[in-house]
Order: C-alpha cells, then structure tokens, then sequence
C-alpha cells in the first residue's frame, strides 16, 4: 500500500526583487499512515513555504512550483487548480494555520464557520452541517451550544480548539499543523497537544507537524525532520533524534534547546541562517559549521541512509 | 549581600471605566505582590500571559504609578515620588523589552542610540561619551566596534538589535536591569546567547536582574531565584532548582506537568494539566484564584484568599501548607 503522503524533490521558488528566493529547495519524505512527522527550523528556513506548497496555497510571485506530491499514490501536482480545490485541499488534507484564532471571521457563528466547508466541499445542507459542526464541537471538548457564539466570546484555546474542529469536519486523511499552539500559554498548548494526540489515535490521523519548538515536537512527533535554509538536512525517526542528532545543524541546534528537567551546558550557533536569495554554494550551512571541509564549500551534501528511514544531507556521513 | 530593591504588597490597578454616577471597573494587573532583590542577584518572574508580570516590571521601574503597596530602592521609598525627582532612579534601573525591533529608533544610528540617555542624563563629554559607548558596545560583543557603530538598526539581525538594546541598557551602568522577555522573539540558537551574555553582565557588572519570562526551562539558565505568578499574585517564591524538582503550589505543578522535554515517550502520554485558562482580572474569582482550576481545591479556598508562607527558604501562597 502507498504511503498515506509522498512528497518527492518538492520546489516552490518566489520571485521578489532581491531575486529569486528558494524557500522550498527539493524537499522529500514520506509520511504513513496515523503517523506525524514533525518539521522544525528556526524562522525562514522554510517550512511554513513547505506547508503551503504541499496545501497549494500560493502567493502570486511564485517563480517556480515543481516536484510531487502523492497522496494515496496519486500526483496531485498534475491536478489543476480546481479539480484540487474540489477533490483534494479540505477533502483529503487540511490545514491548521499559524495563528489560527486570529484567523476566525469576527461577524460570523462559530458554528457557520465550522460547517462550512462542509457546505462548499461536500455539499450538506446548513442545518445538517451545523449539527455535524455540534458533533466536531464535542469532538474537540466544547460544549454543542457554542455554535451560536461568535469568536470574540471564546479565550484563545478553544478559538484554536475551534479552528481543529474546522479542520477535521470534512474528515480529511491528513491534518497540516502549523504552529498550532505558538500563541498560547503552556498550559493551553498542552491541552490542546492531549487533543490533537486522542484525535490521532481515535481516528489513525495523519499529521504534519510544523513547529520551531524542538521540545514540542515529541508530543506528536514519529519522524523529526529539520530544515535548514530550504532544504530537509536530516529527517529521522524521533526516538534518535532526541538522543543525538546526527547532521551539525540538527546536532547544535538540539544543543541550543534549554530543558527544564536536567541541567547541561547549552550551545548556540554563531551567525545567521543565509539570504534564500543568494544561498551560499556547496552545503548551505558549511560558513556556520565547526566541521566544515573542503568540499562542503564547492558542492551539495548528498543525503546519505546512516540507518534504517535515518537520512542525513552531510559530507561527514558520504563515502 | 545586601538588599537593593524591596517592594511590599505593590498593587496596580488599571481603570479601564471612569465612575462619574456609577463605581469605577479595575482591572487588577498586579494585585500584592512582594519581592526583595539583593545586590547582584537575579531573579524570575514567570507567568503565563495576562498574569501580570510586565506590569509587575513595569511598576518597579515607575513606569507606572503604584496603586498600592510599597517600593523602596536602596532604602529610599519610591513609590509615590514625582517623576521630576526620579531622574537619579532612571539611571539606576534601566528596561530590556521584548521586541528588538520595536523598542530601537529606525532613524537613528547605533552610535545615536547609545549616546542619547548619556546626553539626556548630562554625562561626560563627546570625548568620554565615545569611550563609553565603545565600552557598552564591546561588552555586548558587538565588534568591530566602529562597523556597528554606524549601522541603522534594520541593517542588524534580532539577536544584534537585542544586543544593542542590551548595551543601550548598560551604558549608564546602572545597579538593576529588567529585563522583560528579552529572548522570546529570537531563534532557538540565538536566544542562549543572549542569555548567556546578560548573565555575564551580571557577574562582571554586579548588576541585578528581574528576568521576565513565560518559559520556564530558560529561567535555570539564568538565575537562582524563581517568582511564580498566576492573575496578578505571587503564588511561589523560591531558589529554581528546589521548585522545580518538588514544586508545591498545584498551579507551579500544572505549569510544570505542561512543558515537555524532548523525550520519544511523550507523543504515548496524555499530560495532567487543568482545563480552563486564568480568569478574567477585572472579576477574579474569590478566594484563591486558581481554586477553579484546581484539582487538589478545598472548601476554604472559594472563601478566603490564602497567606504567603514560609517553609525554609521558599515561600508559597496555598491553603495546603498553612493553618486554616
């Protein structure tokens, strides 16, 4: 069976007057079923353009848009813009946006909002959408009777409890989340991960996982993969991740992450990430790396398989 | 060591409706908070937003005018003093805010930034002037110096601006910084450098610290103290490593069951935190104002507001640990 998503060399360049930015240098994984891959980075390295991509929201300055993405097996970048707006975007794969809450419209119901895309997608009536939307209501523990609230009544937490059940109501095969909880307290952030983890089990959802909390992304996270300026630099399954990461980028940036429960010496990394416009040659991160060679300056990292479903986009692991 | 700063049930209410017929409607921010500070030490304060720990900081520095309680700076009270007479206090305690970006002067160059609390304050000639800014600029580690010197503030990337915000902050050396999430708009690999470089300062400098902040795993990074705050009040006081490994306030223990460590185990386990979020300050609940919240609330904590006490070097405000 095909793996639930496959995206294989994926691009997406922009074009601005600096020149052309390469937000999204050809990016590949594969992430099965009930599974969730996380993707971490610190900020403009890409994966919000990643996640964009593969939901094909684009801006209009997109120069190049390339590669594919494989749902079930098939190419959705050969389906033009309406038959993916109709079959795939809230039908098959949905998104929960950076700051969401903020993205509920003021003059609306919450429940309108909810059962709305199941109006435009799926073609219900109102009334049996707005008691689908008391059910996604329920789902995600708000009480049915706030259909008829507007979002200004709601606290932050359950506006983005609002925003999960907008998003599972169409019950799509894979949920984008990206940043799903950077706006709220800790406390809210870990009620909302208990959610998103029961929602997985309950209905073997899949999830991508955006996020520039590294420690977060082992809430959720069966893969990790880091990007660094566009590009997937290393993308391993969690449990090794988390004991030692292999790429240098992947390996400082762990070292950086302050925990609350052990003391170690904590690293930073000099320098900042490069202009996308104008990324160095060779290995992109090889002006900030201590183990830089000769040839990380002149040419691209090949990724490198260290282990089973471990790959790793680094001269120091290539034969 | 001795004591730098005091303050004691320091209140500050923001009228956010004028009573003309009717009573007026407060929005209690901070609502009898105590702390003490010594010479060269730091603490921090953390709280979830909307706890009122800016207002807290911003209260301390004068920024606002108390509405209650005591601060007494060095042995001078000052919490009523008129702003005209708080111009030696502005020179002791400065303010490191949270966005870089927002808090520099886009049409002023570093150089410009630097000099003017050194012209405001009448300090020094233009001769010494240079000097001192040079000075504040290399203990930041902004070098080259005379590069950064002549730079605007967007030609810098976040980590340098809060550098230069940090330099802005020294340069009148003053005895207490504080410092309100200084780190949370940067990146993961810069914000330990920041960290790491205030700490420094406050070694080499022997300036203290309050250090803002709503994330509790850098805190132990950075000072011995911790202040926990929940809907304006200090729920638990105490030295980091004692509160994080045996916290003793339910809310302390909330907060801690909520951050996770980086452990493959996690994504298996639900975590044990409580529903709900802060209340509303305008109408806090009775009583404790975690008592809703809760899992361990008893009957005296929807009635009465529960003292601060002291057990050995820590101090908690929950009718768990004192006497009915």
């Amino acid at each position: 069976m095909p793996a639930v998503l496959e995206v294989k060399d994926l691009i997406l360049y922009y074009r601005t007057r600096r020149g052309v930015v390469r937000a999204v240098d050809k990016i590949s994984f594969i992430l099965e079923k009930g599974q969730t891959l996380a993707i971490v980075g610190e900020s403009g390295c890409g994966k919000s353009s990643t996640a964009n991509a593969i939901f094909r929201l684009l801006p209009r300055n997109v120069h190049r848009y390339e590669g594919q993405v494989l749902i079930n097996g098939e190419d959705t970048m050969k389906l033009d813009d309406e038959t993916y707006r109709k079959k795939i975007r809230w039908q098959k794969i949905s998104m929960v946006f950076q700051g969401a809450m903020n993205s509920l419209n003021p003059v609306l119901k919450v429940g309108f909002q909810i059962a709305e895309p199941l109006m435009i997608h799926k073609g219900v009536d109102k009334k049996e959408a707005i008691e689908k939307a008391k059910e996604a209501l329920k789902l995600v523990g708000i009480h049915p009777s706030f259909v008829e609230r507007y979002p200004f009544e709601l606290s932050g937490g359950m506006k983005q409890r609002v925003c999960i059940a907008m998003a599972l109501i169409t019950e799509p095969e894979i949920v984008i989340l990206d940043e799903p909880t950077s706006a709220l307290d800790v406390i809210t952030q870990a009620n909302i991960m208990n959610l998103l983890k029961k929602l997985q089990w309950e209905k073997n959802l899949s999830y991508i996982f955006i996020t520039h909390d590294i420690p977060l992304t082992s809430e959720l996270a069966d893969y990790v993969a880091v990007m660094y300026a566009g590009q997937i630099v290393e993308l391993s399954p969690a449990a090794a991740f988390y004991k030692e990461p292999k790429h240098p980028y992947a390996f400082r940036l762990m070292a950086s992450v302050p925990t609350l429960r052990s003391r170690k010496e904590l690293d930073f990394i000099p320098g900042r990430p490069p202009d996308l416009a104008k990324p160095p040659p060779g290995c992109r991160f090889h002006p900030r790396c201590r183990r830089a060679m000769d040839i990380c300056k002149k040419e691209e990292p090949p990724v490198v398989e260290i282990a089973p479903g471990h790959y790793v986009k680094c001269w120091l692991y290539a034969k | 060591m001795a004591k730098l700063l005091e303050i004691k049930g320091l209140k500050k209410y923001f009228e956010i409706k004028k009573g003309f017929f009717s009573k007026p409607v407060f929005l209690k921010a901070v609502d009898g908070v105590s702390l003490e500070i010594k010479k060269g030490e730091a603490v921090s304060i953390v709280g979830e937003s909307g706890c009122g720990k800016t207002t807290l900081g911003k209260t301390i520095l004068r920024l606002y005018e108390p509405t209650g309680g005591k601060i007494v700076f060095e042995g001078r009270d000052i919490t009523h003093e008129e702003a005209k007479n708080l111009m030696w206090y502005r020179r002791a305690a400065s303010l490191v805010q949270q966005d870089p970006y927002g808090s520099l002067p886009s049409f002023f160059t570093i150089y410009k930034i630097l000099e003017e609390p050194l012209i405001i304050h009448k300090v020094g000639t233009k001769e010494e002037r240079r000097e001192m800014i040079y000075k504040a600029l290399e203990a930041v580690k902004l070098t080259p110096v005379d590069f950064f010197a002549s730079k605007y503030p967007h030609m810098l990337s976040g980590g340098q601006m809060q550098r230069v915000c940090l330099a802005r902050a020294i340069i009148l050396k003053p005895k207490f910084i504080v410092a309100d999430e200084p780190v949370s708009m940067l990146d993961a690999s810069v914000r330990i450098e920041i960290l790491k470089l205030m700490r420094e300062l406050q070694e080499k400098m022997g300036v203290s610290f309050i250090y803002i902040t709503h994330d509790l795993a850098t805190t132990r990074y950075f000072s011995e103290k911790l202040m926990i705050m929940y809907a304006g009040k200090a729920v638990e006081k105490g030295p980091i490593e004692k509160v994080i490994a045996d916290p003793l306030h339910p809310y302390t223990e909330a907060l801690l069951n909520a951050i996770p460590d980086p452990e493959p185990e996690n994504r298996k386990k639900i975590r044990h935190v409580p529903p709900g979020e802060p209340p509303n300050l305008v109408n806090p609940p009775p009583g404790c104002r975690f008592h809703p919240r809760c899992p361990r609330a008893m009957d005296i904590c929807r009635e009465k507001e529960p003292p601060e006490v002291k057990i050995g070097d820590r101090t908690v405000a929950c009718w768990l640990y004192s006497e009915k």
